[in-house]
């Protein structure tokens, strides 16, 4: 898309004396380098995706079969909020972030974020949260036994659990709200010269959008957990219908910033996908316009759609049929983007490295998910599905099949640039089959759960649904194994491996490929001029 | 015996009819092969209910015409689905470089484009249209000829039939030796109730539905019906069955440890066996109207006490009194509120508490408030509390009129 007319300066010195940091685990708590805080943010983000994952596998094994075997109904309970909670804002968020801390500055030219010490605290803000999240488990009373929702009055009635997942919530927020600032301050302000906006790669305008949506909703969450925890100790009664208020008030509040958190997660994927379809099509990518407007109307759109997480609460008819209608409209620009990935390969000149596999089994998966997705904004095929595992099995599909492959991709496509060696290619392919394949076994049959009637949340069930929850509990035993592969791969990448050259992709074309392998610690300390 | 809470120890024992299972550890795919053998050898007809995978089949007009809808979006997305990956997996067999192909370089054309902007869209006003005439369908809840009021609590549901002027509770029935994997497991396991709802064929009911307590939802699947219960709001919907029968769903909104343990049982009955039912209903309840002022026996108080007990409170404080540490339900074998002052035990089922703390509902904190229970329910537990599992308290009989007394 862009391309380089004058001999990229710095690099070659910046391998010298300007590397001075301090070393061992000062460099890390000290460091303001865009590289090593997204390196801590992606590390972050895989440390909370195995701790989720093993509260999954457990949730897994306590539904392998009918009756209670390991766990208490209430451990249980306290286990699928925070599988959700950590999933969402300690792996999905997190990872996104990383991407971009190590990528946006590289692929518009700019030598670090504009924040560079905000960037330090952004990230070191997250740790504690985890911690505080996960102390829960141990404290009186346990964690939130409420889903990560957090609905009240259940929330109410919750132990000091709730208090530490309502303090780590504002701190996740705060830090997301910093990252946000700084990456659109990076992206508005140091773009190299000639990198307008409309020739940026489509990574940073994703994550552009995201971080506008971040910084409108953030501060929503925070206000719902702020009300719940003054509900909950100061009198007040905001969600008490005996004091004047209303347990619905805190669902509208809640989607207000759980349905763009959907997209806050799904968009930077978007961008990912688009980094990686073109290069290895060998092709540009089609209609990069109307990508970027479907990025802005999807946007938009997630703000006008939050009640049809509602659907069974009791909403007028004229409400149900606005929800209903602009839901259904967001199909309308997620499908010109999966079109256009379409129409990207089309007569391209294909290879399937990892990361194309990734990206094609999120072009697949994904898909399903949208279409799970368009049958749920059918309120009255909702009705049926609200709160069963229909729900459960299409919001994997996104999230899961969707941005987590998405990483995947990324993950395979930036290590060489990373760590200046290329990966071990037969075993990130084993790393694709057994994720996508168990993925599909782990979660296609919550669709048939679903459909006959098989509530979400519970910790056992009627016999009739045993059978594909066994189903269910092998493929997601195999998921989570396939992602040791993973870490296996990464960690034998950056010992070593064959030197990457600095474009190992030849169909690759933006900035961060002309950068040798492995990136400088200091990258563009003058800039590029792009045309 | 809504007890999953005690003793989930190690064993796993599941000795149920069709799962002859052991622990969830270790070789997991052998024995899902084995509970299949299993289940197919023993019980045919159930190994297929266990691999249920669609609707239950509609028992009510607004079920059916969702099925219906289903049934025409499903396909049409199956229909653009094998169109969008018909086409990508041409694309990554022929469009490979493998196979020689050169990349081609364009990147638009705007007329594609405005037209897979457009044909979705009208694809999508199709799709709306009847979905728009079932939303108004399920909202026209004019005309009842009955009407009903579900009310939520953790963990069970009341039903009352307001046009008669009686109401009782629904509880799960089925026993916690089942759910602990002591006992082979009933068909109905966890969807079999104490009281179902009973409701006349070919009648249009429409439900108020409300919760005492946090929010619940009432979902008859067979009837298209979901509604969350909102404490402190009444909402409205309708159903007309029209086949007679039992008909089972669950809670559907997550509310707490007991979550999966509240049922909704639905028996239609036809007109006649309905008004047979009402007819005996209002019998039992014209013989259990008790004098308020009626003095009970030790004996009387003690019998009907471990029935309330174990329907309410077994929950938590366990069927033998010995408590839950683990979500702060005390033992009430020697608890001195138990052993204590009857009027402040009183208070206590009446308000709950947390930590000590008296609550007024509906605050509910770790005990919750129990006043939706009668006088002579209440009276009766606290008095079996106190008399049981070695309890011996100095006031040992609890009288219904004590715990009117109470109420504010």
């Amino acid at each position: 898309m862009s391309s380089i007319t004058q001999p990229i300066g710095g690099h070659g010195d910046a391998a010298g004396g300007h590397e001075h940091h301090p070393s061992g685990i000062m460099r890390w708590i000290t460091t303001t380098n865009h590289k090593d805080i997204g390196t801590m943010y992606l590390w972050f983000s895989f440390t909370m995706f195995l701790v989720g994952g093993v509260f999954a596998l457990t949730i897994r094994s306590e539904l392998f079969e009918p009756g209670m075997q390991i766990l208490r109904p209430e451990r249980f309970n306290q286990l699928i909020t925070l599988h959700g909670l950590i999933m969402i804002f300690g792996a999905l968020m997190p990872g996104a972030v990383g991407f971009a801390n190590w990528m946006i500055p590289m692929q518009i030219g700019a030598p670090d974020m504009a924040f560079a010490r905000m960037n330090n605290l952004s990230f070191w803000l997250l740790p504690p949260a985890a911690i505080m999240l996960l102390l829960g488990l141990f404290v009186p009373g346990g964690a939130p036994e409420t889903g990560w929702t957090l609905y009240p009055p259940l929330s109410i009635q919750q132990g000091m659990g709730m208090d530490l997942t309502i303090f780590a919530i504002h701190i996740m927020g705060a830090s997301s709200i910093m990252g946000s600032i700084n990456i659109i301050t990076t992206i508005l302000n140091l773009r190299a010269p000639g990198m307008t906006m409309m020739k940026m790669p489509l990574f940073c305008w994703s994550w552009l959008i995201t971080a506008y949506l971040l910084i409108a909703v953030m501060p929503v969450l925070a206000g719902a957990v702020t009300m719940l925890l003054t509900d909950r100790h100061f009198g007040t009664s905001f969600f008490d219908a005996a004091g004047g208020g209303d347990p619905v008030l805190f669902q509208h509040v809640f989607w207000f910033f759980g349905h763009p958190e959907v997209y806050i997660i799904i968009l930077p994927a978007f961008g990912l996908i688009s980094e990686v379809i073109p290069t290895f099509s060998r092709k540009p990518l089609f209609g990069y316009a109307s990508m970027v407007y479907a990025l802005c109307a999807i946007a938009i759109l997630s703000f006008l759609v939050w009640a049809h997480h509602m659907f069974t609460v009791g909403l007028p008819a004229a409400g149900i049929l606005f929800y209903m209608y602009a839901t259904m409209l967001i199909a309308v620009p997620t499908g010109v983007k999966v079109f256009n990935w379409l129409a990207t390969m089309w007569k391209g000149s294909i290879t399937l490295e990892a990361p194309m596999l990734f990206a094609l089994g999120f072009l697949f998966l994904f898909t399903t998910g949208g279409f799970t997705g368009l049958i749920l904004a059918i309120q009255p095929v909702d009705v049926q599905f609200q709160d069963t595992y229909y729900v459960v099995a299409h919001f994997h599909y996104v999230m899961v099949a969707g941005t987590l492959f998405a990483f995947f991709a990324a993950t395979y496509y930036w290590l060489p640039k990373w760590t200046g060696h290329m990966y071990n290619e037969t075993l990130a392919k084993w790393h694709f089959w057994g994720s996508f394949i168990f993925f599909n076994v782990a979660f296609f049959p919550m669709h048939f759960l679903g459909l006959a009637g098989m509530p979400r949340r519970i910790p056992d069930y009627a016999q009739q649904f045993t059978n594909w929850n066994q189903v269910s509990t092998v493929g997601a035993f195999g998921f989570g194994l396939s992602q040791l592969i993973l870490l296996y791969v990464v960690v034998m990448c950056i010992r070593g491996g064959k030197p990457a050259p600095a474009k190992p992709w030849e169909g690759a074309t933006s900035l961060e490929w002309t950068l040798p392998s492995p990136a400088p610690y200091h990258s563009f300390p003058t800039p590029p001029v792009v045309q | 015996m809504r007890r999953a809470g005690m003793d989930q120890g190690g064993t796993g024992l599941a000795a149920s009819g069709e799962n002859m299972v052991g622990t969830v550890r270790g070789g997991a795919r052998r024995r899902w092969v084995a509970t299949l053998a299993a289940a197919l050898l023993v019980f045919p007809g159930i190994a297929f209910a266990d691999w249920a995978w669609n609707f239950q089949p509609p028992a009510s007009p607004i079920a059916d015409q969702i099925e219906h809808l289903h049934e025409l979006i499903f396909w049409i997305c199956v229909v653009i689905f094998v169109g969008v990956f018909g086409t990508m997996f041409y694309i990554l067999i022929k469009h490979r470089r493998s196979v020689g192909h050169q990349a081609a370089q364009f990147h638009e054309n705007t007329t594609i484009e405005i037209a897979w902007t457009v044909v979705p869209f009208l694809i999508l006003v199709f799709m709306a249209w009847p979905a728009t005439k079932v939303v108004l369908a399920m909202h026209d809840t004019s005309a009842p000829d009955m009407t009903i009021k579900v009310t939520g609590y953790q963990w069970k549901w009341n039903y009352d039939y307001i046009d008669e002027g009686f109401s009782f509770y629904s509880t799960l029935s089925t026993p916690l030796d089942q759910i602990q994997n002591r006992q082979p497991k009933d068909p109905h396991y966890l969807l079999e109730v104490d009281n179902p709802l009973v409701v006349p064929v070919g009648e249009k009911v429409r439900v108020l539905v409300t919760a005492g307590d946090v929010i619940h939802s009432w979902w008859v699947p067979a009837f298209g019906l979901k509604q969350d219960a909102i404490p402190g709001f009444v909402r409205d919907t309708w159903f007309k069955a029209d086949k007679v029968g039992t008909f089972r769903g669950q809670c559907a909104e997550l509310c707490g440890k007991e979550h999966g343990f509240m049922p909704v049982v639905v028996e239609v009955k036809s007109k006649d066996d309905y008004a047979k039912w009402l007819a005996a209903e209002k019998q039992k309840l014209a013989a259990a109207t008790e004098n308020p002022d009626k003095v009970w026996t030790l004996d009387e108080l003690v019998a009907h006490g471990k029935q309330v007990f174990d329907g309410n409170c077994a929950a938590c404080h366990q069927p033998t009194g010995t408590g839950n540490a683990a979500i702060g339900a005390p033992a009430l074998v020697g608890d001195k509120v138990v052993l204590g002052p009857a009027q402040h035990q009183i208070d206590v089922v009446l308000n709950g508490q947390t930590n000590g703390v008296l609550q007024h509902p509906p605050a509910g904190g770790k005990m919750p408030s129990w006043a939706q229970l009668s006088d002579v329910d209440i009276a009766s537990a606290i008095t079996y509390t106190r008399n049981s599992w070695g309890n011996k308290a100095e006031q040992n009989v609890v009288q219904p009129k004590d715990v009117k007394a109470e109420r504010k």
